[in-house]
């Protein structure tokens, strides 16, 4: 054992993308940790600002901010051009240029546009928070959807399910971002619209997707072939139920969960929680989860109250408080294993917490939707925000979900797949190590198997990208951002660099490439705290 | 009624499972070489082969339709000429008719001044192929001489080249794209081609580096150094065949996001611009016409997708095919029937 251990650990140094611990006998002295972040630091600053100096010569050359004034029949034209020459300082070399560009940087000063004359430090303080909001949900639902997808994808191996997803994955690899988004721009927006006009969904429909549903589901939940129809055949009369009451009582016209479905919903998720964290036999942890919906069901009337005058600090301390009281619950019921019911009781909470804030939310739907502004067509296709709309908390937070619901989805398609192929890769990877063999000949359940052994260390390679693509995504929305017409920093760039100004695209670049830079050293800690046999301190 | 071969004495006595597992196994390796087996696999992967005839397809439909420098063209229209608007609004003309399929003299529509949808397609293909080609082989190049440099010397040149590829991967490849769009101007894919190959190669000299590393502490290094050799021929004679996988398949998902690379530039404005054509391009130029004339939006989309499709499972099969640990998965049903035809056979020895 031993010797499998060493020589596994050896492969890993020798392992060229692991400069970690190839320095590891350098500095095996004093705090090897601090010395390791320091150099990092140190050689990721330097390699930023080599890179901040090819960017501001080639902004140099191919920008030509004389370009209007050249072709301009002013009379005044010597006079405007000997203007700006001395407004931008064309008169000094690029590479001096860059040098008091970097003084001025470590004043705190980014310069400004001299287009519009802003500070870029005002300009990078509206488009930042704005790129995050955009980006923040897609990257979220990306990574837990793709990662679930590749997960069953993996233990479904070479089903048609498996081949599928496959499939698709490399559709979604192959789809420009700019024809997605003016393809969901047409149907997501402007289809569904229509469809909200008269939303009655024709049988035909019906039954395509209930068929469909039905196809997925028995596929996933696979098993023998009388498991399989069993689950087609559930989940085809399901769906169809479920679509027929949407259809027939004209539920998206005024949609609400109310306290029967977040109670329905919450006992769902309760168990499927619990299945998955501690199993259905562990019953502590399946009452503490059911006794969280119950809690949750029961404030549901006095919140509704306290939601009057909410603000999203008001939001946020509910949730913190649903996860306490998930925790509690978890405590009370004890037994000996008490961290997995806490576990699973409090993200059960948070699930009913999250089902009473949608509720809330779609009960300002209708009047939202029929607002004079809105015009019975809900779902937008520019923009951040409505103008001209006012309302309260509510009202502005389902306004802003409907402007964030598009560029979400573009955002997740473009991003889901590589994730689905990350996760089924080394989930499968995983699940062929002797570990795994091992833990399956001591008798643990195929769950505690996956979830418990296999699932957390498939995640690791996955903790080495995150970071990457978290930073990169700041950069990468660009084209989301220009068809969706969303004033972040792809916009900022974009709008900077065709507008010939320079300092913008510079302090969009300096964001940008920091973060990245950043995220790089992340990944180097988290990948040594999350495999033992890489190590930055020893 | 039996054209079976007459089997082998001992056919009949082995476990079939492990047989057909052995046959497998047996198919896999037998005296074959390298480059063989290689292309043996390839061509059993059913995704990487239809993708490689529709690619081909693709290729041959958009060099022979309207001709390619010195390849004369077959359609009557060229992308520049201004035709008489046939269907109303420029509608395609291709589709059902009169209970026959028919391609009509517009099959991909026509734009609002009445230029050949087709024709413009095929054009805007050939640009972006060739961006794509161009880039595949020149950022191959780039990335193979730098990672090889650094994987090999190591030490000080290898700090130095790689800090330089940390460096290059800082800066958004979007960014320096259109930086050098703008630089280079919409004036030829081939600028653009070369702009784009100038970022896209740091992934490849990172992998490549990785190779070198490995390989060069190998035997076969120590037996050509001792034999004289010297470091180029080292490099590239010995050292760089064992990482021709590696390469090859990084090279294809290269050139697919290439592709993809190329048409985003050029949609925002920075890649090719009018009065030439790319994909990109014309999905900028038509989306405002989305809404009247879809179909100028339809094919230069398709026309993308269906080649970063096929070029992206060309790259997974040639991976499947290079990866010596990939074996064969039978299907269950597959394993079945060769079950039942040793049963059968081993009936039929019983019988005789």
């Amino acid at each position: 054992m031993a010797t499998t251990v060493t020589t596994r650990a050896s492969g890993a140094r020798s392992a060229p993308d692991a400069p970690v611990t190839a320095r590891r006998s350098w500095f095996r002295s004093a705090a090897p940790t601090l010395t390791f972040l320091g150099r990092r630091l140190l050689s990721s600053a330097i390699v930023l600002l080599g890179a901040t100096f090819i960017v501001y010569m080639l902004l140099s050359f191919a920008l030509d901010p004389l370009e209007d004034l050249r072709t301009s029949t002013a009379p005044n034209k010597e006079a405007l051009i000997d203007a700006r020459v001395r407004l931008l300082d064309l008169d000094t070399p690029p590479v001096i240029r860059y040098f008091k560009w970097l003084g001025a940087l470590f004043t705190g000063d980014l310069g400004s546009s001299w287009v519009s004359g802003q500070q870029v430090t005002a300009l990078l303080g509206s488009a930042i928070p704005s790129t995050v909001q955009l980006v923040a949900a897609s990257t979220l639902i990306a990574i837990g959807l793709g990662v679930l997808v590749g997960i069953v994808s993996a233990l479904r191996q070479y089903t048609r399910f498996d081949y599928s997803v496959t499939f698709l994955s490399f559709v979604l690899y192959s789809l420009p971002a700019f024809w997605v988004a003016v393809l969901l721009k047409l149907w997501g927006a402007i289809g569904f619209n229509d469809f909200l006009a008269d939303p009655h969904i024709p049988p035909m429909w019906l039954a395509i997707i209930s068929l469909a549903s039905g196809v997925i589901w028995s596929s996933v939940i696979g098993g023998s072939t009388r498991t399989r129809w069993i689950s087609f055949a559930a989940s085809v009369v399901a769906t169809a139920g479920l679509l027929t009451f949407i259809s027939g009582t004209g539920w998206l016209l005024d949609p609400s969960l109310g306290m029967l479905g977040i109670a329905a919903i919450g006992v769902g998720i309760a168990f499927g929680i619990t299945a998955l964290t501690a199993g259905l036999g562990n019953r502590r942890a399946l009452y503490s989860a059911l006794t969280t919906v119950a809690i949750g069901v029961a404030l549901y009337v006095p919140l509704q109250y306290a939601f009057v005058n909410a603000s999203t600090w008001l939001i946020v301390g509910l949730g913190v408080v649903a996860i306490g009281v998930g925790l509690v619950v978890g405590w009370a019921f004890g037994g000996y294993d008490r961290a997995i019911s806490m576990r699973g009781a409090a993200i059960t909470a948070l699930g009913v917490g999250l089902l009473i804030y949608v509720d809330r939310v779609m009960a300002v739907w209708q009047a939202y939707s029929n607002a004079s502004q809105i015009n019975g067509r809900p779902i937008a296709t520019i923009g951040s925000q409505t103008p001209g709309l006012s309302g309260d908390y509510w009202v502005e937070s389902l306004d802003k979900f409907t402007h964030l619901v598009l560029p979400t989805i573009a955002l997740i398609l473009i991003s889901f797949a590589s994730y689905t192929r990350y996760s089924r890769a080394s989930l499968l990877e995983v699940m062929n190590q002797d570990y795994i063999r091992t833990a399956r000949a001591k008798g643990l359940s195929e769950r505690v198997v996956t979830t418990r052994h296999a699932f957390r260390n498939a995640l690791i390679p996955l903790a080495t990208v995150v970071p990457l693509d978290i930073a990169a995504l700041f950069s990468g929305a660009i084209i989301t951002e220009r068809i969706f017409a969303w004033s972040g920093m792809g916009q900022l760039f974009l709008r900077s660099l065709q507008a010939r100004d320079a300092d913008p695209v510079m302090g969009y670049f300096l964001v940008t490439g920091t973060l990245l830079v950043l995220a790089n050293i992340v990944v180097d800690f988290v990948y040594a705290a999350l495999d033992p046999r890489i190590r930055v301190n020893s | 009624m039996s054209l079976t071969p007459p089997l082998e004495p001992n056919e009949g006595i082995v476990d079939p499972a492990e047989n057909v597992e052995n046959a497998i196994e047996m198919k896999e390796v037998e005296g074959l070489s390298q480059g063989r087996i290689v292309l043996r696999r390839f061509l059993r992967h059913r995704g990487a082969m239809i993708s490689a005839f529709v690619l081909l397809a693709v290729v041959l439909l958009v060099t022979t339709s309207i001709g390619w420098g010195f390849i004369p063209g077959w359609w009557q229209y060229s992308y520049k000429d201004l035709n008489p608007i046939v269907n109303a609004g420029g509608a395609p003309t291709m589709g059902f008719q009169d209970g026959g399929f028919t391609f009509g003299s517009h099959p991909f529509g026509q734009d609002n001044v009445g230029h050949d949808g087709f024709a413009l397609v095929m054009r805007g293909t050939q640009q972006s192929l060739t961006v794509m080609l161009v880039v595949g082989l020149l950022s191959t190049t780039i990335g193979v001489v730098v990672g090889a440099l650094a994987g090999f010397f190591r030490g000080r040149l290898d700090d130095l080249l790689m800090r330089f590829t940390d460096m290059i991967i800082t800066i958004p490849v979007i960014m320096i794209g259109a930086i050098l769009g703008v630089l280079v101007g919409g004036a030829s894919p081939w600028s653009l081609a070369v702009a784009l190959s100038l970022v896209s190669w740091t992934n490849m000299a990172r992998l490549v580096r990785g190779q070198f590393l490995t390989l060069r502490e190998r035997e076969f290094v120590d037996a050509a150094r001792v034999a004289g050799a010297s470091n180029g021929r080292i490099m590239f004679k010995h050292i760089l065949p064992n990482a021709v996988g590696v390469i090859i398949v990084n090279a294809t998902l290269l050139m697919a996001s290439a592709i993809l690379l190329e048409t985003a530039l050029s949609y925002l404005g920075f890649g090719i611009n009018s009065p030439e054509v790319s994909l990109g391009q014309l999905i900028n130029e038509y989306q405002t016409a989305f809404a009247t004339r879809p179909w100028l939006f339809w094919w230069p989309g398709l026309f993308i997708v269906t080649i970063a499709l096929c070029v992206n499972f060309i790259g997974d099969g040639l991976r499947d095919a290079f990866d010596p640990r990939q074996r064969r998965i039978p299907t269950n049903r597959a394993l079945a029937k060769a079950d039942a035809r040793k049963a059968r056979a081993a009936a039929r020895t019983a019988s005789a």
